[in-house]
C-alpha cells in the first residue's frame, strides 16, 4: 500500500480539482473537462507504451489521431449511395492499382537481383501506376465531389455502429505505424522525430485535402453517438421523472404548478447534457481501465522485461539473442493503434470531424509534455499526465486571467498594458506548459510518478 | 518569340519565387544544422526563434515609422536588423544559460536536449504571442516592385510579363552576402576553425585547448544572425504570423536534413532543392506547353503533377526519399 501513496495522493489531487471546476463553474465543464482527461490519458498512454517501454520517439501522435477520426466517418457514417454509384467502381479500381502496385514491387524486389535496372523497374512500376490512377480517379472525384456538395460530396461510410470505429480506428493507426516504422525506425533518435512529425503532416495533409474520402476541410458533422441524444432524453418520461425525483426538495419549495413546471424544463435541459457527458465519460473510463489493466500486463510481463531490457541497452540485448528490430517495430504499432483509437474517442466525443483541427502543437507536443511530465515508463504516471497537463491547458486561461487582475488592480480599467494582457490571457497556457515542461524536465526528470521497477 | 515567353512564364512564376524561398528556408536551415552540428541536438523551437526575432524587426519598424524615419526605397525593417539581431542573440543566450547549458554539461542524450527545445518552443510561443499577438500583419514599405509585368511588356515587346518584387531580389542578395560571410568566418578565421572541430570531436578539439564556452556562444550568435535574418526577410516578402513561422520549422528541418545535417553547405543547397521541388511540382504547366506545343497540340487540362495543397507533402516527402536510400543527406552529414 505505501508504495502507492504518492499515486493515490496525486490522483486525489486530480480529482479534487475537477469538483472543485464542477462547484465553481458548473458540473457540465467539470464533465467535458474529465472527457478531453480520458481521451488525453489514452494517448498518453500510446505515446508511453512507445517512449516509456521502448525509448521509441514518436512525434506523429497527430497523424494516428487524424487517422483513428477518419475511421470514424468511414464506418459509421451512412453511405452516399448517388457518389457510390458515380463514382465508387473507379475508386475500387485505384484500390485495386495500388494493391497491384504493391505486390508488383514486392515481385520484383525478391525475384530480380539487386541493380540498376531493378531500381528503373520499380521507378517506372510507381510512374506508370500514378499516372494510371490519376487518370482513374481524375473524373470519379470531380464526379463524387459534385454529388450534393453542400451536405455530402464524398463516399461516406459503412453505416455500422460507432463503438466499432474505436477498434477501426486503432487498425488504421497501426497499419500506418507498420508503415512509418518500416521507412523511420532504423534512423537515430532524433532524426526519428522529425521524420514522424513530417510524416503526420502528410497524413493530415491528405486528410484535409482528399474531399472525397472525408470531405476534407469541409467538415463532417452529426456523427452517430454510442449515448442518447438530448432532446430524446428531454421527451421521454422515465428521465423527466428521474430529474423530478432528484431534485424534489428543490422543486417542493415552489408553489406555483406553472412556475414549478418551468424550472423542472431548466433541470431537465441541464441534466440531459450532464446524463450525455456521463455516458460518455463511463464509456471512457472503461477504455481507460482496460487499458490500463492490459499495459500493466504487459509491463511486468517477461515481454515488458526484455523490452526494457532492449530500451536500457540495444547491444546487449540483441546480443543476447533478442530481435530488436521486430521488437521495435512491434511496440511502434501498439503504441501508436492506442493513440488511434483516441483519436477515434476524441471524434466521437465531439460528433464532428474536423481535419483543419489537426496541428502538431496540440496534438503532437501537447500530448509528449503530458508523457513527460506524467512519468515516462509509468501507466499510472501517463494517466496523470495526460490529466494533469489537460487541466492546466484548460484552466490556464482563467488563471491567468485572475493573476493579471490581481498584479493590475492598482491600474485604471483604461490603462492599455492591462487591456492588452487580458486579451492576451488565453495564450499563458502555453507559458504554463512550457515552464511546467522545462521545470519537470530540469529537476524531476522522470516525471510525476518515475518508472518503478519491482524486484522479484 | 514563344519559347522566349515560355521562358519569361516560367522565370516569373517558378524561377524567381522558388529562389526566394529557397533562399529564406536555406537561411533556416543552416541555423537548425548549426546548432545540430555543434551544440549536438534537433531544435524544434527553430521557428519560433525566427519568429521572436522577426517580432522585434516588426515591432521597431512600427515604431521609426511612428518617427518617420524611412530608409528610402528600402523597406524600413532593414534598418532595424541590428537591434532585432541584438535582442534575439541576448533571447537565445540567456535561454542558453538557464536551460541548455544545464542538460549540456551533464552531457545528457540528444533526445533529451530535444525535448528540452519544445518546452523553449512553447514558452517562445506564448511570449511571441503575449507581445505582438497571434495576427497577420505586413511590415514591408518603400519600393514594392523593381519591375512591373506592364513595364516589361511594354519594354520587351513579349506577351508574358516578368513582375520582379524588391523583396525578392532583396532576399537573394542578403541571403547571398550573409551566407558567404558566414563560410569564411567558418573557414578562413581561427574561431571558425575551432567550430568546426569541435563540432567533429569535441574531445580532442578541448584536449587543443578550445575554450567550449566561447565556441557555444559564438554559435548562439550566428545562429541568432540568420534565424532573424532569415525571419525578417520571409516576414518581408509574404507577411508575419507565428503561426505560419512555427510551420515553417517543418520545411527548414527537412531541408537541413536533406542536404546532410551538420553540414552548413549541404543545408544552404537543401533549400534551393526543397523549395524548387515544392514549386516545380505544383505549377500547372498549362500555358507554358501552350507557347512552345504547336497549336494542335496544346493540351487541355492543367498538367499539373499535384495540387498546390500538396506543398508541404513534396518537401516531406523528398525528406522520406532521402532518409531511406541515403540517410546521410544529398551532401555527407553526421553520421547517423
Amino acid at each position: 500500500m505505501k508504495q502507492y501513496s504518492n499515486v493515490i495522493a496525486a490522483y486525489s489531487v486530480m480529482i479534487i480539482l475537477i469538483i472543485l471546476v464542477g462547484i465553481f463553474q458548473s458540473w457540465s465543464i467539470a464533465l467535458t473537462i474529465l472527457n478531453y482527461c480520458l481521451i488525453s490519458a489514452v494517448m498518453t498512454m500510446g505515446a508511453n507504451i512507445q517512449w516509456g517501454y521502448a525509448g521509441l520517439i514518436n512525434f506523429g501522435i497527430m497523424g494516428y489521431t487524424a487517422l483513428g477520426g477518419l475511421a470514424v466517418v468511414l464506418i459509421s457514417v451512412a453511405p452516399v449511395g448517388e457518389a457510390w454509384s458515380v463514382g465508387g467502381f473507379n475508386m475500387m479500381i485505384c484500390i485495386g492499382i495500388i494493391v497491384a502496385m504493391i505486390f508488383l514491387i514486392r515481385y520484383v524486389l525478391k525475384k530480380i537481383e539487386k541493380s540498376r535496372k531493378r531500381n528503373y523497374l520499380i521507378a517506372s512500376i510507381i510512374i506508370i501506376g500514378l499516372l494510371l490512377l490519376r487518370f482513374i480517379s481524375a473524373p470519379a472525384i470531380e464526379s463524387i465531389e459534385s454529388v450534393d456538395p453542400a451536405k455530402t460530396g464524398f463516399l461516406g461510410g459503412l453505416g455500422m455502429p460507432v463503438l466499432f470505429s474505436w477498434i477501426v480506428g486503432g487498425i488504421f493507426a497501426g497499419g500506418l505505424a507498420y508503415i512509418v516504422g518500416k521507412i523511420a525506425l532504423g534512423l537515430r533518435a532524433d532524426y526519428l522525430a522529425i521524420a514522424t512529425l513530417l510524416i503526420a503532416e502528410i497524413v493530415v495533409s491528405i486528410i484535409k485535402h482528399e474531399e472525397w474520402l472525408a470531405r476534407g476541410v469541409k467538415n463532417v458533422i452529426g456523427l452517430k453517438r454510442p449515448a442518447p441524444y438530448e432532446i430524446d432524453l428531454q421527451t421521454s418520461s422515465w428521465f423527466i421523472n428521474l430529474v423530478e425525483n432528484f431534485h424534489s426538495s428543490k422543486l417542493k419549495i415552489i408553489n406555483s404548478l406553472s412556475e414549478r413546471q418551468d424550472v423542472l424544463n431548466q433541470l431537465v435541459i441541464e441534466a440531459s447534457s450532464i446524463y450525455v457527458k456521463l455516458c460518455f465519460t463511463g464509456l471512457f473510463l472503461l477504455v481507460v481501465i482496460i487499458l490500463l489493466i492490459l499495459t500493466q500486463k504487459a509491463l511486468y510481463s517477461p515481454w515488458g522485461r526484455k523490452m526494457r531490457a532492449i530500451r536500457d541497452n540495444e547491444e546487449a540485448a540483441s546480443a543476447m539473442g533478442k530481435n530488436v528490430v521486430k521488437e521495435h517495430l512491434l511496440i511502434f504499432i501498439l503504441g501508436s493503434a492506442v493513440v488511434g483509437i483516441a483519436g477515434a474517442m476524441m471524434v466521437t466525443n465531439d460528433g464532428l470531424f474536423t481535419p483543419g483541427s489537426y496541428r502538431p502543437m496540440r496534438y503532437t507536443f501537447v500530448i509528449w509534455v503530458m508523457v513527460i511530465v506524467g512519468g515516462t515508463g509509468n501507466n499510472f504516471g501517463a494517466i496523470l499526465g495526460g490529466f494533469s497537463v489537460w487541466f492546466l491547458w484548460v484552466q490556464a486561461a482563467p488563471i491567468a486571467l485572475f493573476f493579471i487582475n490581481l498584479l493590475t488592480s492598482h491600474l485604471p480599467e483604461t490603462n492599455e498594458i492591462k487591456i492588452h494582457l487580458i486579451n492576451s490571457a488565453p495564450y499563458f497556457r502555453f507559458l504554463l506548459v512550457g515552464i511546467g515542461l522545462l521545470v519537470i524536465m530540469r529537476y524531476r526528470p522522470r516525471g510525476i510518478l518515475p518508472e518503478k521497477i519491482i524486484k522479484q | 518569340m514563344d519559347l522566349l515567353n515560355a521562358v519569361i512564364l516560367l522565370l516569373n512564376y517558378t524561377i524567381i519565387p522558388a529562389l526566394t524561398y529557397g533562399s529564406q528556408l536555406a537561411l533556416g536551415a543552416i541555423f537548425v544544422t548549426l546548432i545540430y552540428g555543434i551544440l549536438r541536438f534537433a531544435n524544434f523551437a527553430t521557428g519560433d526563434m525566427m519568429s521572436f526575432g522577426t517580432m522585434f524587426a516588426v515591432l521597431l519598424t512600427y515604431y521609426f515609422q511612428s518617427l518617420g524615419i524611412s530608409f528610402g526605397v528600402l523597406p524600413t525593417a532593414l534598418l532595424t536588423i541590428p537591434f532585432a539581431i541584438f535582442m534575439m542573440i541576448l533571447y537565445m543566450l540567456t535561454i542558453d544559460k538557464f536551460v541548455f547549458s544545464y542538460y549540456r554539461v551533464k552531457k545528457s542524450p540528444p533526445v533529451q536536449l530535444a525535448m528540452v527545445s519544445v518546452g523553449v518552443m512553447f514558452v517562445t510561443q506564448a511570449i511571441i504571442r503575449i507581445i505582438i499577438g497571434p495576427s497577420d500583419r505586413r511590415f514591408l514599405d518603400g519600393e514594392k516592385f523593381i519591375l512591373k509585368a506592364t513595364e516589361f511588356k511594354e519594354m520587351t515587346g513579349l506577351s508574358e510579363g516578368l513582375t520582379i518584387k524588391s523583396t525578392q531580389v532583396l532576399t537573394i542578395f542578403v541571403t547571398l552576402i550573409v551566407v558567404s560571410i558566414m563560410f569564411w568566418f567558418l573557414n578562413k578565421t581561427k574561431t571558425g576553425t575551432s567550430m568546426r572541430a569541435y563540432s567533429d570531436n569535441e574531445d580532442l578539439a578541448l584536449l587543443s585547448g578550445i575554450d567550449p564556452k566561447k565556441v557555444v556562444m559564438i554559435t548562439w550568435i550566428i545562429a541568432g544572425v540568420l534565424a532573424t535574418i532569415g525571419g525578417i526577410l520571409y516576414g518581408l516578402d509574404k507577411s508575419y504570423r507565428p503561426f505560419v513561422y512555427f510551420n515553417n520549422m517543418l520545411p527548414i528541418f527537412a531541408a537541413a536534413i536533406v542536404g546532410g545535417i551538420g553540414n552548413p553547405y549541404g543545408a544552404f543547397f537543401g533549400g534551393y532543392v526543397i523549395a524548387f521541388a515544392e514549386i516545380f511540382l505544383t505549377y500547372a504547366y498549362k500555358r507554358f506547353f501552350a507557347y512552345i506545343l504547336p497549336e494542335s497540340l496544346e493540351p487541355n487540362s492543367m498538367i499539373q503533377l499535384l495540387s498546390t495543397d500538396y506543398k508541404f507533402a513534396i518537401s516531406f516527402s523528398i525528406l522520406v526519399i532521402v532518409l531511406l536510400f541515403r540517410p546521410s543527406g544529398i551532401f555527407e552529414g553526421k553520421k547517423i
